[in-house]
């Protein structure tokens, strides 16, 4: 860190060094943005799914929940739930809520309508079929 | 103080302590939610406490960056601020859409929060860490750019140090990244992958950037050791993050319907991470074995090294624990991910806000240094606060290998809820520690009541 490697030296290095790796990131996004549609289960993309995630984000979901794994650790993984549980089962669920069982976690009851229900049932369905590359390990999340 | 204008920065400071408080009495209550699952319930749900949990967090950090700003800025360009005015008018304006942020994500349901305040016009909200309303994000702009307007046209009128640039492209790029925030598509996949590019290139990529200059600017006012030097080694570390963290980012495009490159691409380059943190630990330690005077404040010498040691225990080692993509088919989404979070946040940026608000509060407050009462107090609340954060990390860590093995790794996995169960004396363990390093922040706080005008030697 002395003698002959000045600060100039260091700085140049932090500006060719940051704009090639940035450069290089964005054209992996490129690439990214070309082989997600192969991987990403949008031919599914329907209005109810669309519908669907919106119930999920309006009622803060991922505040509890992880889904693929990115939320909170709260309580379970719902990005394979539709797998693990089934439509029916998880619609009853959502309407059985809260079990009020002493001293057990609660999720509050959302009031959902049943048309919001089969719409996030839908995203849950979606979300289910997306290439995760064999995440998460097994059925359990 | 140098420059009158720094005053600004105090407001900013003091809001940032008392957010830093909100935030940990709410952890405490979803660390109690975590073994007692009806705590508080329904006034509480864990939903919306850990909002406000990471919301605060961000906030405090943000105002305490602010702060920072506002402080070392005039001091570094050799000029008194653009504009004080406008500063303390985006103080009371980012203060007041903070509070009621957080008290409409007390008051009323989230469903009702997102219909009335437009998320109907553009929908951005109930995605992790960027759950604020429509008219808050538009806010956060709005006070980043009069913020950033403030302190560039400072620095147009004054000296350009490498420490006041690198802590001006932190804070750009804070603000340039933040707009990814508006982009939330319905296709999943990109929703994802653009998510990251608010929350992965803020933490380990710009926000490093304002790490580093804080951190320089300490170091060069408590060691006395020469600026050339110095920002010399704020260059090599921030070029060492930037190089691993930016194709870092593919760490967290392992599972999420993304090309399986990334996990080649992810592990090698975040693999790498530790290094910045590594060299930022030995810089530390360095300046100040070097140093050419004894700054009376060795509090703020101590927050100093102490970023050092745990940025790179939290943000270095306990990220590359999960990192490699073989480690994280297992560990995703687990209490590791927790464990790591916690102590990468407190280690990198709740630390180095603290390093910086203990050299400069007792400077705006018209002293040197604090009285060695004073000073004795904050560095019991620094051991009492780092300390518990080691043990909350280390305990949720053994909960999250138990986590895996239950769940994931045994021939028999186990439902989540099952293992949960299993694990909840790790939750009591930490819920204890997470007492303690409240027991450490109050402490922290009467340290600034602890008087005594003793020591105003030089600056």
């Amino acid at each position: 860190m002395s003698g002959t490697f000045t600060k100039s030296m260091a700085r140049n290095i932090f500006y060719g060094g940051t704009v090639f790796f940035a450069l290089l990131f964005l054209a992996l996004t490129f690439d990214s943005m070309q082989t997600i549609p192969k991987r990403d289960n949008h031919a599914n993309l329907t209005p109810a799914v669309v519908a669907g995630k919106k119930v999920w984000e309006t009622n803060n979901c991922i505040g509890c929940h992880t889904l693929m794994g990115e939320g909170a650790y709260f309580a379970p993984e719902l990005g394979n739930v539709y797998k693990r549980r089934g439509p029916e089962f998880i619609k009853a669920w959502i309407q059985s809520q809260p079990t009020g069982a002493p001293g057990r976690r609660q999720m509050p009851n959302f009031h959902l309508t049943e048309q919001q229900l089969n719409d996030l049932v839908e995203f849950l369905k979606y979300s289910s079929e997306i290439n995760t590359a064999n995440w998460p390990p097994n059925i359990e999340g | 103080m140098q420059y009158s204008s720094q005053s600004v920065a105090k407001p900013y400071f003091i809001a940032a302590i008392g957010l830093f408080l909100g935030q940990v009495l709410f952890g405490l209550i979803m660390g109690l939610q975590y073994v007692i699952g009806d705590f508080l319930f329904p006034a509480i749900p864990f939903n919306v406490a850990r909002m406000v949990h990471t919301n605060l967090l961000i906030v405090w950090l943000l105002f305490g960056f602010m702060g920072a700003a506002y402080y070392m800025i005039p001091e570094e360009t050799e000029t008194e601020l653009y504009s004080p005015k406008l500063a303390i008018a985006m103080f009371w304006v980012f203060l007041v859409a903070g509070a009621a942020t957080i008290l409409g994500y007390l008051l009323v349901p989230y469903a009702t929060l997102a219909h009335l305040t437009g998320n109907d016009i553009l929908e951005t909200m109930g995605r992790e860490f960027l759950e604020q309303p429509l008219i808050t994000k538009v806010g956060i702009v709005v006070v980043a750019l009069v913020f950033l307007f403030n302190l560039t046209m400072t620095m147009l009128k004054g000296r350009k140090t490498s420490i006041s640039l690198v802590l001006m492209m932190g804070l750009w790029g804070l603000a340039v990244f933040f707009l990814f925030s508006f982009y939330n598509p319905s296709n999943l996949v990109l929703d994802k992958y653009f998510w990251w590019w608010v929350v992965h290139l803020w933490v380990e990529g710009v926000w490093e950037l304002i790490l580093g200059s804080l951190l320089a600017f300490v170091l060069i006012k408590v060691t006395g050791v020469d600026r050339e030097v110095i920002e010399k080694w704020l260059y090599v570390i921030i070029t060492l993050t930037l190089v691993t963290g930016i194709i870092g980012t593919g760490h967290h495009y392992f599972w999420i319907g993304t090309p399986e490159y990334w996990q080649w691409w992810g592990s090698v380059f975040s693999a790498l991470e530790p290094i910045p943190f590594f060299a930022m630990t030995v810089f530390a330690f360095n300046m100040v074995n070097r140093r050419r005077r004894e700054h009376p404040n060795k509090a703020a010498t101590l927050w100093a090294l102490g970023t050092g040691v745990m940025s790179f225990l939290g943000a270095g080692v306990w990220g590359f624990l999960h990192t490699l993509a073989p480690v994280n088919y297992y560990t995703h989404g687990t209490q590791i991910t927790a464990a790591h979070g916690h102590m990468a946040f407190y280690g990198a940026y709740a630390m180095v806000v603290l390093t910086i608000i203990s050299y400069a509060m007792p400077i705006l407050r018209g002293r040197a240094a604090n009285s060695e009462r004073s000073q004795v107090l904050e560095m019991w609340a620094f051991w009492l606060m780092t300390v518990a954060m080691v043990f909350i990390t280390l305990f949720l860590t053994a909960a999250g290998i138990l986590q895996v093995w239950l769940q994931r790794y045994s021939s028999t996995p186990i439902p989540f809820m099952a293992a949960q169960d299993q694990i909840s004396i790790f939750y009591w363990l930490r819920e204890g520690t997470g007492v303690m390093f409240l027991i450490g922040l109050l402490l922290y706080i009467v340290s600034f009541f602890v008087g005594g005008n003793e020591k105003a030697k030089a600056a």
